[in-house]
């Protein structure tokens, strides 16, 4: 970081500076930041926050660029999460410059957060960014007839071009060594409204706490904001707090006449830079719109989608996915053994089954991730994904979820670890949350893999009703928790739906790539570490202490769980693959076979498992199965993208809960009316 | 309906344009649709309204989609027609 007190004096000889990256959604901001930090940017968190924090550094001449990227935010309110990170950052941060980069084919929408930026005392360069939709919308747009009336540099730019960034460097460099060539036409407040708010300054004045400029918290007590009004109040003595408070009553309607002040401003500042056609042009967005958003075509065309992604996974990935397998994971654990051969068997075996093992299912996890988030990256790039929010944002609202929940969790029938991370598209932070801890019960296709060879062997007459069953109940399942949670997390309160739909535009193959790239690395450094160290544990738990896992301490553990597998007509064996399961889904059917020493194929497993377990215990254990915990790589994947052990630990209670709550139901009701027994 | 009378923004069919009048409802939900240009005096143009379900606005060149329960709040007038 840098270090203002020794260089603010000498700008000249800097070189390091901290420049904060901020802009609306859907402004083309990521591509502006990707163009600028390349592969050097680090992804991380918010301090003491569960908000992604992606930073980087270019270099320019002899100064060394630290890039913040801030969250997309509307305005600098604290009506989120994320506008709360953002504006404390430039508050308490200082940042040396703010980039702030508006879409200029929605120019005066974006110019609002511009509007909100200049209220506070950071310099800010402006990035005219996606000039050229703007002219294929017909507008024209002045950048310098714009810069002479804000006072403010501005570059256009067309970053998904490449074009403007080296501009903008510049102009970040030539205001970082000239802050006093800074003197920018601020916003300012309705006359109207101008008494109340140096009435309000005068109250406070003196017991704003560092930094936050007083007239900003004045502005900011008008416009209802809760953090600020909030600290406020701690600060205040009762009578002033009285006072300020009565003002306020006052003055409820203030949030309109504030942001219409902005507005009103934007207005002057853009009269003359912006030539545009007549109100209610209809775009090719709009064309598309009308069947994309359609209440019936644009659910046939969601559909549409989801089934190519689903084939290409299948058609790629699953293929792929062998291929990994049988010649780097088998094969690598074939030639440990070869090479080997010498070294004693204990230490052979934890190479081959517990390492490799583990590391081997992390590698063959790849080929489904990369499609998968190579598909969201486009259905985001392209500006289809919140359409696809829009068709199924009445469905998904019933349970408290945001219509962009819909797709992530539709991927999790294919592998629940891309429908976690997929849960990154929900902005806000709470429906993200939520998401992902739904996201386990979306049966995935491991999961369906087992009872694919389970229910054939006990209800060979009702196979097909059966499993459409047991993902009917996972699914209703995941409506109850999803409401349940949203009582829990949300407070019950009722999710506004209000999102943006941004203009389609043509694919950027770099930005699909970084963002496939950095989810990858994200899983493989994070995830992957975790996996590997689970699957040995739980390898070295299933050989120790003689080596048979008839005799292993996992075996134990089964044995300690006989009571609880006793109310659902499980034994121990059950409950051990269970455990077991908790590695990879697939594993169940595995244990299962050396436990009933069937060997690993279904064929004799079909014929020693109806006489150990009965109908309704069998149906009790798929049940379980379905709703219990997801595997290692999902919980590892909920931990990395929560940032917290305790949402995850919260997760996996939740889920062992649930499925044995509901496979004792099962159990039980079957008892009680005699059926399967 | 070529009246000055105050009706929420559900009223309006897809292609109608109207101008907000006010907002009501909670603040912070007023505070987010002022920050998305719903402003008194703002022009929209309804883009889709089937009657239903959640409806599109254009308003400042941005295509806002809004749920009922939400777009019920923001009172406007509507305007002819004049595309």
């Amino acid at each position: 970081m840098t270090d203002d007190q020794t260089t603010m004096t000498k700008p000249e000889i800097r070189n390091q500076i901290t420049v904060a990256l901020a802009g609306q959604p859907n402004v083309g901001k990521s591509t502006v930041f990707n163009l600028l930090t390349g592969l050097s940017q680090r992804v991380g968190n918010w301090p003491g926050k569960t908000i992604e924090q992606k930073t980087g550094t270019y270099h320019y001449n002899d100064t060394t660029v630290n890039i913040v990227d801030l969250p997309g935010t509307y305005s600098l309110t604290a009506n989120s999460l994320e506008e709360q990170i953002a504006r404390d950052y430039i508050i308490k941060e200082k940042p040396d410059v703010v980039v702030a980069i508006v879409n200029a084919a929605a120019l005066e929408r974006s110019l609002y957060l511009v509007a909100e930026l200049l209220e506070l005392s950071v310099p800010v360069v402006l990035g005219l960014n996606m000039t050229d939709v703007a002219e294929q919308q017909r507008m024209h747009i002045e950048p310098h007839v714009l810069e002479a009336a804000l006072r403010l540099p501005v570059v256009p730019m067309v970053a998904s071009k490449n074009q403007g960034i080296r501009e903008l460097v510049e102009a970040v460099d030539h205001l970082a060594r000239n802050p006093d060539s800074y003197a920018p036409c601020r916003p300012g407040i309705r006359e109207d409204h101008q008494a109340v708010l140096s009435q309000l300054q005068e109250i406070i004045t003196g017991q704003v706490p560092e930094p936050y400029p007083e007239g900003w918290v004045a502005l900011k007590l008008l416009e209802g904001d809760r953090e600020i009004t909030r600290m406020m109040q701690e600060r205040l003595s009762p009578e002033k707090w009285e006072q300020v408070h009565a003002i306020l009553m006052q003055h409820e309607d203030a949030v309109l006449a504030v942001a219409g002040a902005r507005y009103e401003w934007i207005g002057r500042m853009v009269r003359a830079a912006l030539v545009r056609p007549t109100f209610g042009q209809i775009s090719l967005t709009d064309r598309v719109d009308r069947y994309a958003t359609h209440p019936f075509w644009g659910l046939l065309i969601l559909l549409g989608m989801l089934g190519l992604i689903f084939w290409l996974t299948y058609a790629v990935g699953a293929p792929l996915q062998e291929l990994l397998d049988t010649y780097l994971v088998q094969a690598g654990a074939e030639w440990v053994r070869a090479a080997l051969s010498a070294a004693p068997t204990w230490l052979v075996e934890l190479l081959a089954d517990g390492v490799i093992g583990g590391a081997g299912m992390v590698i063959t996890f790849l080929p489904i991730l990369v499609i998968f988030f190579a598909a969201l990256g486009l259905l985001e790039d392209v500006g289809y994904m919140a359409r696809a929010a829009y068709v199924m944002d009445r469905f998904m609202h019933l349970m408290g979820l945001h219509g962009k929940s819909f797709l992530p969790l539709f991927l999790g029938f294919g592998c629940n670890v891309p429908a976690v991370m997929g849960a990154r598209v929900v902005e806000e932070h709470k429906a993200r949350l939520l998401t992902i801890l739904v996201a386990p019960l979306v049966p995935c296709t491991a999961r369906m893999a087992v009872v694919a060879v389970l229910v054939p062997i006990f209800f060979s007459s009702h196979a097909a009703l059966v499993s459409w069953g047991l993902v009917g109940l996972n699914l209703v399942m995941l409506a109850i928790i999803g409401i349940a949670l949203h009582e829990l997390v949300l407070g019950g309160k009722h999710v506004a739906f209000i999102m943006e739909l941004p203009l389609y535009h043509l694919p950027n193959a770099r930005t699909i790539g970084l963002s496939v790239w950095q989810r990858l690395v994200a899983f493989l450094k994070k995830a992957g570490s975790i996996i590997v160290v689970v699957s040995i544990v739980v390898w070295a738990l299933s050989v120790l202490p003689g080596g048979e896992i008839e005799s292993s301490y996992l075996a134990a553990l089964g044995r300690l769980l006989v009571p609880l597998g006793g109310l659902m007509g499980l034994g121990w064996q059950m409950m051990v693959a269970l455990l077991t399961s908790f590695v990879a889904k697939e594993n169940t059917i595995a244990t299962l076979g050396v436990l009933y020493s069937a060997g690993e194929e279904g064929t004799r497993l079909a014929e020693v498992l109806p006489g150990v377990l009965t109908p309704a215990a069998a149906l009790a254990f798929l049940a379980v199965q379905m709703l219990f915990i997801p595997c290692v790589a999902t919980v590892a994947t909920i931990r990395q993208e929560t940032g917290s052990w305790r949402w995850t630990a919260f997760s996996v209670a939740l889920l062992l809960v649930v499925s044995f709550a509901v496979g004792i139901a099962i159990y039980q009701g079957a008892r009680l009316v005699g059926w399967g027994m | 309906m070529r009246s000055n009378e105050l009706v929420p923004l559900t009223t309006l069919s897809s292609g109608e344009v109207g101008v907000v009048q006010a907002l009501v409802g909670g603040l912070r939900l007023r505070s987010r649709l002022a920050t998305l240009g719903f402003i008194p005096g703002a022009r929209l143009m309804m883009m889709q309204n089937f009657g239903y379900g959640p409806l599109i606005v254009n308003i400042r060149d941005t295509r806002i989609a809004l749920g009922r329960g939400e777009a019920m709040k923001v009172l406007v007038k509507r305007m002819t027609n004049d595309r």
